[in-house]
């Protein structure tokens, strides 16, 4: 570094410095780093665990330099929760695409919030299967085409896309609910504010954080990253608005120890 | 000296479970071995284990996936519709290579089938049942006393070949009462170096996966499943003997059935039979270099297996046997246990 210079944007030390498999313009590149970022802010990396899915972020663990596990298709909140109770002191995340969280391991995911497992969900909602081709995934929007829905979601046969994040904010052991996107600066700033809030309140016992991430997928949307951008904005937002859905009230206590006690 | 009771089958299990040094239990009730996590819900409070009633099967072999990957001692149990639904889960936890112990208190299928014991799940507890190459240790305890040394035995597995151990049991053992000897609990230190609990300065960070995308490496970690296969065929057969040394008949069983063909050999002797027991305990890796021994045996005339299935053990027994002497079977299903005199019946009608 050159005198009188300060550094003051670099890869966080966490993040594996490798060439990344995803597509150009891919979002899951840019909470892959944010998550390192807060990992790093918060000193955390020896306490981090994450969970991987079956989806194109399943080989996160190729990129975070963090402890972690894959799950089967659908069940990292079974296997963060089981991690998550054998080791109560660290912090677990898992993450998921809308196929893996919302689909096949909508069960797994609905529980895990009713039960408040304290650990935080990085939800990718693209709204399509990304690592299959692109077929009709539950959050796939309604007209959306998509290999398996050639001519658009049909709501009268493939129902409505389902909204994660609203419905994870009516269980009571949700502690915190957040819908973030990384299309523009400010966004990907909140995002990242996002995930660092949902780590604390994981630090402090407050039960399930969830953050939603209305993100993107140009190859499986057929067009460009710019373009992905403004479909998001067009389409996704509308349907998916962003923002706080839920925060923990002031008066709640951290309930962890008592669904945690090994070690 | 360990502490004498009489308990039932499902909760000698679990007091042995939390002896052998418990920290994790993931299961969904499900007759006939509810009594496991019932039991485990009331001790719970006097232990330092976790205890969740998951959502489902697929929820809780998951849930001890993860924990097993976080260096924990865990255990699930369930019944045969449930233990379909851990397939998936087994398959992972094998090729990922993680210990933990699976109870399947077997009952009578297909299907939804009926709540009575049967022996109908062999093949897919011997045989790997989830998809791709693997198996299990799978163990097979006939009395209330082994459902307690078995799960030490299998704990002890789990750790020493990082693999998932199954017990086999079924609805009659899970739920029959009987005296016991309670093993001393036993401090249980892992030593866990593999363990995700999170990557500190002085390691690499620890990734528990089994997806291998290149089939080079694919293949390598088939291999290396293998060659731990082969060390544990090696050292881990496990079977009883009961007068075989001049048997004519010799009658394969195991569980349940083996007690009930024990009798049958009893009646058998008493009739001037030569009739002998061979058991099998470790269900895999099963006895077969041991069978084809007692085959080799000129006065033994045919094997008779007796099981509570359409005769699935049999099949190994073939295998052991491979044509030596002819091998025959005698089975119920449905839930119905035969008497040693139906037993000893199905046998005599071969040397008519
Ligand atoms: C049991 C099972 N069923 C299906 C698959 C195939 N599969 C792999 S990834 C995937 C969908 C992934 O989509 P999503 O969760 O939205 O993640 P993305 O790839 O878009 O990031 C499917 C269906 C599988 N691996 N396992
Ligand atoms: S297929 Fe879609 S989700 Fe997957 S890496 Fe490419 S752009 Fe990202």
């Amino acid at each position: 570094m050159k005198e009188g210079y300060e550094l003051i944007y670099k890869r966080p030390k966490a993040l594996v410095d490798v060439r990344m498999h995803y597509c150009p313009g891919c979002f899951h590149s840019t909470i892959h780093k944010l998550l390192m970022e807060v990992v790093e802010e918060l000193d955390i990396q020896d306490k981090t665990i994450g969970v991987c899915p079956v989806g194109c972020s399943v080989f996160a663990y190729d990129y975070l330099d963090i402890d972690m596990q894959e799950a089967a298709h659908g069940r990292a909140a079974a296997v963060a929760t089981g991690i998550k109770r054998m080791l109560p002191d660290r912090i677990v995340f898992s993450y998921q695409g809308d196929g893996d969280l919302a689909a096949i391991g909508l069960a797994e995911t609905i529980h895990a919030c009713n039960r408040g497992e304290n650990f935080t969900f990085i939800f990718i909602n693209n709204g399509i299967y990304g690592m299959t081709g692109g077929q009709m995934a539950p959050t796939t929007l309604e007209g959306q085409e998509t290999t398996t829905s050639p001519y658009g979601r049909a709501p009268d046969k493939d129902g409505m896309p389902l909204k994660m994040a609203e419905i994870v904010s009516q269980f009571e052991m949700v502690a915190y609910v957040e819908r973030v996107s990384c299309d523009t600066p400010a966004n990907t700033r909140k995002a990242k504010r996002a995930i660092r809030k949902a780590f604390e309140f994981q630090m402090k016992g407050l039960g399930t954080t969830f953050i939603e991430v209305a993100s993107n997928c140009p190859s499986g949307w057929k067009c460009t990253p710019e373009e992905s951008l403004n479909w998001l904005k067009e389409h996704m937002f509308p349907y998916y608005p962003l923002g706080v859905l839920k925060e923990p009230s002031k008066k709640k206590k951290g309930n962890a120890a008592r669904r945690t006690k090994t070690e | 000296m360990g502490e004498i009771r009489f308990m039932k089958g499902n909760e000698a299990l679990a007091e042995a479970a939390i002896r052998a040094g418990l920290q994790g239990y993931f299961g969904y009730p499900i007759t006939p071995q509810s009594e496991v996590i019932e039991y485990l819900a009331r001790e719970e409070p006097k232990h330092n284990y976790v205890l969740i009633q998951a959502e489902s099967e697929l929820a809780a072999v998951n849930m001890l996936y993860g924990s097993a990957g976080a260096g924990g001692r865990v255990m699930t149990t369930t019944s045969s519709p449930g233990f379909t639904l851990m397939q998936e889960g087994i398959s992972y936890i094998a090729c990922t290579e993680l210990p933990c112990v699976l109870v399947n208190v077997v009952r009578g299928g297909p299907g939804l089938g009926t709540i009575q014991p049967s022996q109908g799940d062999y093949f897919q507890a011997v045989k790997g049942g989830g998809h791709g190459d693997y198996n299990t240790p799978v163990l097979g305890p006939n009395s209330v006393q082994e459902m307690i040394d078995h799960v030490y035995l299998a704990f002890e597995l789990a750790d020493k070949y990082l693999t998932p151990v199954v017990i086999l049991s079924d609805g009659a053992i899970g739920q029959m009462m009987e005296k016991v000897t309670l093993p001393e609990p036993i401090p249980y230190k892992p030593n866990k170096p593999w363990a995700t609990t999170g990557k500190t300065a002085d390691r690499e960070r620890n990734i528990l996966t089994s997806l291998f995308i290149q089939s080079e490496a694919m293949e390598k970690r088939n291999l290396r499943l293998q060659e731990k296969y082969r060390k544990i065929k090696e050292n881990e057969v496990r079977y009883e003997e009961y007068q075989i040394e001049d048997a004519e008949i010799i009658v394969t069983a195991y569980g349940l059935c083996s007690r009930i063909s024990k009798k049958a050999v009893e009646l058998g002797r008493e009739a001037g039979i030569k009739m002998g027991l061979f058991r099998p305990i470790s269900l895999w890796p099963f006895p077969s270099k041991q069978i084809e021994e007692i085959a080799s045996g000129d006065q033994v005339k045919f094997f008779i297996s007796i099981e509570m299935n359409a005769g699935q053990m049999v099949e190994d027994v073939r295998l052991a046997v491979c044509g030596k002497k002819p091998v025959h079977f005698y089975g119920r299903q449905g839930g119905i246990v035969p008497t040693p005199q139906e037993v000893f019946n199905s046998i005599k009608e071969h040397l008519k």
